[in-house]
C-alpha cells in the first residue's frame, strides 16, 4: 500500500535528511491517537450541526444528551439484548426537559430521538462513522486510511424487534481509558467502595458504586461473547481442562462479586437508616438500587454458567460419538471462509463469486403468453376504495385590498425622493412638496425617511446597488403641521459599484 | 452419488437400445427434467414424478435421454434419486442462472455488496455443513438461523482483527485504494440490524442480507424454514447439499487456488483454527470490548 505521493517526487537529500516522523513505530501511538480523537467528533459535531435543524435548538447541550445516551444504552444492555431504543428515548427526555422546560415534551422527544440517530448515524448505509488519517508506511510515504467505527450499534433481539448495544469505541470515549484488566479494575473499584462507605463519604462512594457497575456490565458482556464462541465450536474447545477451568473462575468470581456486594449492601443500608442528613439518606438509597443492580446482573451471569455446562456435553455428543464418514474433502470454513476473509476485497470477491454463481441454484425465467397479456391488459383497474371521500372544492374569498398606500402613491413618492448626489434636502421641504401633489403623501415620504435613517447598507452592498438613500439628524427639529420630531437631512450616496463586486469576489 | 449416470460407461450397452426411443419417451424424458425444474416439488408427494424416477434408475436408455434433454437445456444433474428428485440445476451462461445483479441491484454498482451478498451464501452453506463429514453424509439435515451466521461470521472477523492487532497491523485501507481493503473488515463495519419506519429488516444490514440469502435458497428448494426465532431458522434440503458439495464448493476452492491461496487442513473440521486455546483467550484477555 504505496500512496501515489511517492519519494521521487522529493528531491532526494531532502527525503533521507529530514524524515517526516520518526518512524512506523512513533506513528502508530498517534494514530491509535487520531482514532480515539476521532470517536469524539460525532459528539462535537452535535452541537455544531444542532443549528441546521428547523427550528431554534441552540438551547440544548447536545453533546450531554448524546453522552447520556451512551450512559444509558451502557447500563441497559442486558445479557442476551441491548436496549429498547423507545425506553432509552423515554430516559433521556427529563434531562432534555430539564435543558430547555419551558418547550413542548415532542420537542423534547424529538431532540432525543435526532440525538439517538446521529449516534447510530442513520443515513449511511453501513450505519456507522468513517474517518480519514494519515500515517507514514515503513518505507517514509505517506498513506491516508479510512478509521471506521460505530458508537450505538443496532442489533437483533427477538421476534425481529431491534435493540441497541453501545460498542467499544463508545465505552472508551464514556469511561475513558479502559486499557487495564477488568476483573482487577473490579477488585479495585470495590474495594474503594468499601472504604468510602466506611468514612461516611457518601458523594464519592456513588460515583465508585457507578464504576464498579460499569465494569460488571463490561465482565458479564466479555463472558456473553466468550459463552456465544465456545457454545458455537466445541471440538476446538479443550474441554477437558479449559473450559471447566474458565467456568469455575468465572462461578468463582460471582460468588466472590456476591460476597463483597452483600457486604456493601449491608454497610449502605445501615449508612441510609442511620444518617440524618436527609441528602445523605437519599443518597444512600441511589446506592443501594446500584449495587442491587450489579448483584441482579452477576445473578444472571452465573445462572449462565451454569448452563454451559449441559450445553457442552449435549454437543459433544452429537458432533463427536457419530460414527465417521468418509470426507468430501471440503470443509467449507477451513477451506473457503476462513482463507477468504483476510483476502484484499478485490481478490475474495472472484470467491465469492463463485461461489454465489454455482451455489445459489436456478430460476425458471418468466415468459409470457400473448393470450394472457391481453387479458391483463384488458382487464379494468380494481375500484380503489380507500383513497376516501372526494375533496371538496375550497371556496376561495377574494381578500380586499387594504393596503395604505396605493402603488401610484409609492412611484410619485420615490419620485420624489430621487434627489441629485450633491443636493440633499430638509425633510421639511420634502413634506410640503409632497402636501402640495396629495394630502396622503406625505405620510409615505416621511415612513420612507425614518426608514432611510438606517439605511440597508449591507443589502446594498450585497446586490452591487449604485444608489443608496440616507437620512441624518443634525439636531434641527421639525416645524410641521402633522409631524414632529427631527428635521432629517435626506441625501442619495453614490456606492463604489466597481469597489464593492471586488470586494465582494475577494470575500467569496 | 451411485445413481450419477456416467456418459462413458453404458455407451456398449445403449447402442442397440436407441432405435426404440419414441417421442413418447422423449415427452416422459422431458416431464421429468419439467419436474427437477420445480426444486420444491418434492417426489415423495407427486405419483407421476416418483413413477418417472423409478424409470430413470431402472431404465439406462431412459435416463440418458432425460440427462440429453437436461444438457440440451442448459441444465446440470447432480443426482437422480426419491430423496433428492431430479436435482438439476443451471450450467454457466444457462437461462436458468442466477445474475448478481438481477439478485441485488445495489451489488452491481458497489463491489462491497456484491462481495457481502456472496460471503452470505457462502457463510449460509459453512454454518448448515460445519464438518466436512456433514457435507459428505447424504443423511445429514443442517440448520441454520439468520442471526446465527450473522453472529459466525462476525466471531471469524474479530478474531482476525484481533489477530491483526498483535501483530501490531494497521488494518484502516488507504482511502484511494478501497479494492485493497481486507474483506473481512467489510461485514465487520456493516451495521447487524437497523431499525426501520415500517419494522422490516433493514435491507442493507448484515442480517438483511443473510436473510435474504436464506429467502432466496428457500426458493430455490436449498432450505426450508422452520421457524421465525433468531431472525428466521431453516434446514437444508438434500439438493442444497449436492448443489454445494458438487458445484459451489469446488468452483469457489478453485478460485481461491488460482489466487495462490492454498489452504491446508488435516481433513477435520476446522470451523475453529487449529490452536484451540484461541476461544478461551477471548474469555481469559477480558478484552473484546476494551483492548487498546
Amino acid at each position: 500500500m504505496t500512496s501515489p505521493v511517492s519519494t521521487d517526487t522529493v528531491p532526494p537529500q531532502l527525503s533521507s535528511a529530514q524524515r517526516p516522523a520518526q518512524g512506523p513505530a512513533a506513528d502508530e501511538g498517534l494514530a491509535r491517537r487520531l482514532r480515539a480523537l476521532a470517536c469524539t467528533a460525532p459528539l462535537h459535531d452535535l452541537d455544531v450541526r444542532k443549528a441546521n435543524l428547523a427550528g431554534e435548538y441552540s438551547v440544548y447541550g447536545m453533546a450531554e444528551v448524546a453522552l447520556a445516551a451512551i450512559d444509558l444504552i451502557t447500563l441497559n444492555m442486558d445479557f442476551d439484548t441491548g436496549a429498547d431504543h423507545d425506553q432509552i428515548v423515554a430516559r433521556l427526555i427529563p434531562r432534555i426537559a430539564a435543558q430547555a422546560p419551558r418547550r413542548p415534551v415532542a420537542e423534547h422527544e424529538r431532540v432525543a430521538r435526532w440525538v439517538l440517530e446521529n449516534l447510530i448515524n442513520v443515513g449511511s448505509v453501513d450505519r456507522g462513522f468513517r474517518a480519514v488519517y494519515g500515517t507514514f508506511a515503513p518505507d517514509g510515504s505517506y498513506v491516508r486510511r479510512d478509521y471506521d467505527f460505530k458508537l450505538i450499534e443496532e442489533v437483533p433481539g427477538h421476534g425481529g424487534s431491534v435493540y441497541l448495544r453501545t460498542t467499544d469505541e463508545a465505552v472508551n470515549v464514556l469511561v475513558g481509558a479502559l486499557d487495564t484488566d477488568v476483573t482487577s479494575a473490579q477488585i479495585a473499584a470495590e474495594v474503594k467502595l468499601e472504604v468510602l462507605i466506611s468514612r461516611g463519604r457518601l458523594a464519592d462512594a456513588q460515583l465508585a458504586a457507578e464504576q464498579a457497575r460499569y465494569r460488571t456490565v463490561q465482565y458479564s458482556e466479555t463472558l456473553r461473547r466468550a459463552l456465544d464462541a465456545t457454545r458455537r465450536n466445541v471440538r476446538a474447545v479443550d474441554w477437558l481442562q479449559a473450559v471447566p477451568d474458565m467456568i469455575a473462575e468465572a462461578l468463582d468470581h460471582v460468588a466472590d462479586r456476591y460476597r463483597h456486594e452483600n457486604a456493601i449492601l449491608t454497610n449502605i443500608r445501615k449508612a441510609r437508616d442511620e444518617s440524618e442528613d436527609p441528602e445523605q439518606k437519599r443518597r444512600a438509597a441511589e446506592l443501594v438500587e446500584i449495587v442491587k443492580d450489579c448483584i441482579r446482573r452477576h445473578t444472571q451471569l452465573q445462572s449462565r454458567l451454569l448452563e454451559a455446562g449441559p450445553l457442552f456435553r449435549a454437543e459433544q455428543d452429537r458432533q463427536a460419538f457419530a460414527t465417521p464418514m468418509t470426507t468430501s474433502g471440503i470443509d467449507l470454513y477451513g477451506h473457503l471462509v476462513a482463507p477468504v476473509l483476510p483476502l484484499p476485497l478485490e481478490q475474495s470477491l472472484r470467491v465469492t463469486d463463485a461461489f454465489f454463481a454455482r451455489g445459489t441454484g436456478f430460476r425458471t425465467p418468466a415468459s409470457v403468453r400473448v393470450g394472457d397479456l391481453v387479458d391483463l391488459l384488458l382487464t379494468p383497474p380494481m375500484e380503489r376504495e380507500h383513497l376516501g371521500a372526494e375533496m371538496p372544492e375550497p371556496d376561495l374569498i377574494a381578500t380586499p385590498d387594504d393596503s395604505r398606500f396605493s402603488e401610484e402613491q409609492l412611484a410619485v413618492a420615490m419620485d420624489l425622493l430621487d434627489l441629485p448626489a450633491d443636493a440633499p434636502r430638509r425633510l421639511s421641504g420634502l413634506l410640503a412638496d409632497a402636501r402640495r401633489q396629495d394630502p396622503e403623501l406625505p405620510y409615505l415620504v416621511a415612513l420612507l425617511a425614518v426608514h432611510a435613517a438606517s439605511p440597508p447598507v449591507g443589502t446594498a452592498y450585497r446586490q452591487g446597488e449604485e444608489r443608496l438613500l440616507f437620512a441624518v439628524d443634525d439636531g434641527v427639529e421639525l416645524d410641521d403641521p402633522e409631524f414632529g420630531g427631527a428635521d432629517l437631512i435626506v441625501g442619495m450616496a453614490l456606492l463604489d459599484v466597481a469597489g464593492m463586486a471586488a470586494g465582494r469576489t475577494e470575500a467569496a | 452419488m451411485s445413481d450419477h449416470v456416467e456418459w462413458s460407461e453404458p455407451e456398449a450397452v445403449a447402442s442397440p437400445v436407441s432405435a426404440a426411443v419414441t417421442p413418447a419417451d422423449t415427452a416422459d424424458a422431458a416431464r421429468l427434467v419439467a419436474f427437477g425444474l420445480q426444486p420444491k416439488l418434492q417426489p415423495a408427494r407427486d405419483q407421476e414424478y416418483a413413477e418417472l424416477l423409478r424409470r430413470y434408475r431402472e431404465d439406462p436408455p431412459f435416463a440418458r435421454l432425460a440427462d440429453a434433454v437436461a444438457t440440451g437445456l442448459g441444465l446440470v444433474v447432480l443426482e437422480v434419486s426419491p430423496r433428492a428428485g431430479m436435482a438439476v440445476t443451471a450450467a454457466e451462461d444457462s437461462v436458468f442462472a442466477v445474475r448478481m445483479g438481477d439478485y441485488a441491484r445495489r451489488a452491481s454498482a458497489d463491489s462491497g455488496d456484491r462481495f457481502l451478498h456472496g460471503l452470505a451464501h457462502l457463510a449460509v452453506a459453512a454454518l448448515a455443513f460445519p464438518r466436512p463429514e456433514d457435507l459428505a453424509d447424504d443423511g445429514y439435515i443442517g440448520r441454520v438461523s439468520v442471526n446465527g451466521v450473522d453472529a459466525f461470521v462476525r466471531q471469524a472477523c474479530r478474531r482476525l482483527e484481533e489477530r491483526a492487532e498483535e501483530q501490531g497491523e494497521n488494518t484502516d485501507p488507504a482511502t484511494d485504494a478501497p479494492g485493497l481493503e481486507t474483506a473481512w473488515r467489510i461485514w465487520a463495519r456493516r451495521s447487524s440490524a437497523g431499525a426501520t419506519k415500517d419494522a422490516r429488516r433493514l435491507a442493507g444490514s448484515t442480517t438483511g442480507i443473510v436473510g435474504k440469502a436464506a429467502a432466496f435458497l428457500t426458493d430455490s428448494g436449498f432450505l426450508q424454514r422452520t421457524g421465525d426465532d433468531a431472525g428466521g431458522t431453516y434446514r437444508t434440503t438434500a439438493r442444497y447439499q449436492l448443489q454445494v458439495r458438487d458445484m459451489a464448493g469446488s468452483a469457489a476452492l478453485a478460485e481461491l487456488l488460482e489466487l495462490g491461496v492454498v489452504p491446508v487442513t488435516d481433513g477435520t473440521a476446522s470451523l475453529l483454527p487449529a490452536d484451540g486455546t484461541d476461544d478461551l483467550e477471548l474469555a481469559a484477555d477480558a478484552g473484546l470490548p476494551f483492548h487498546s
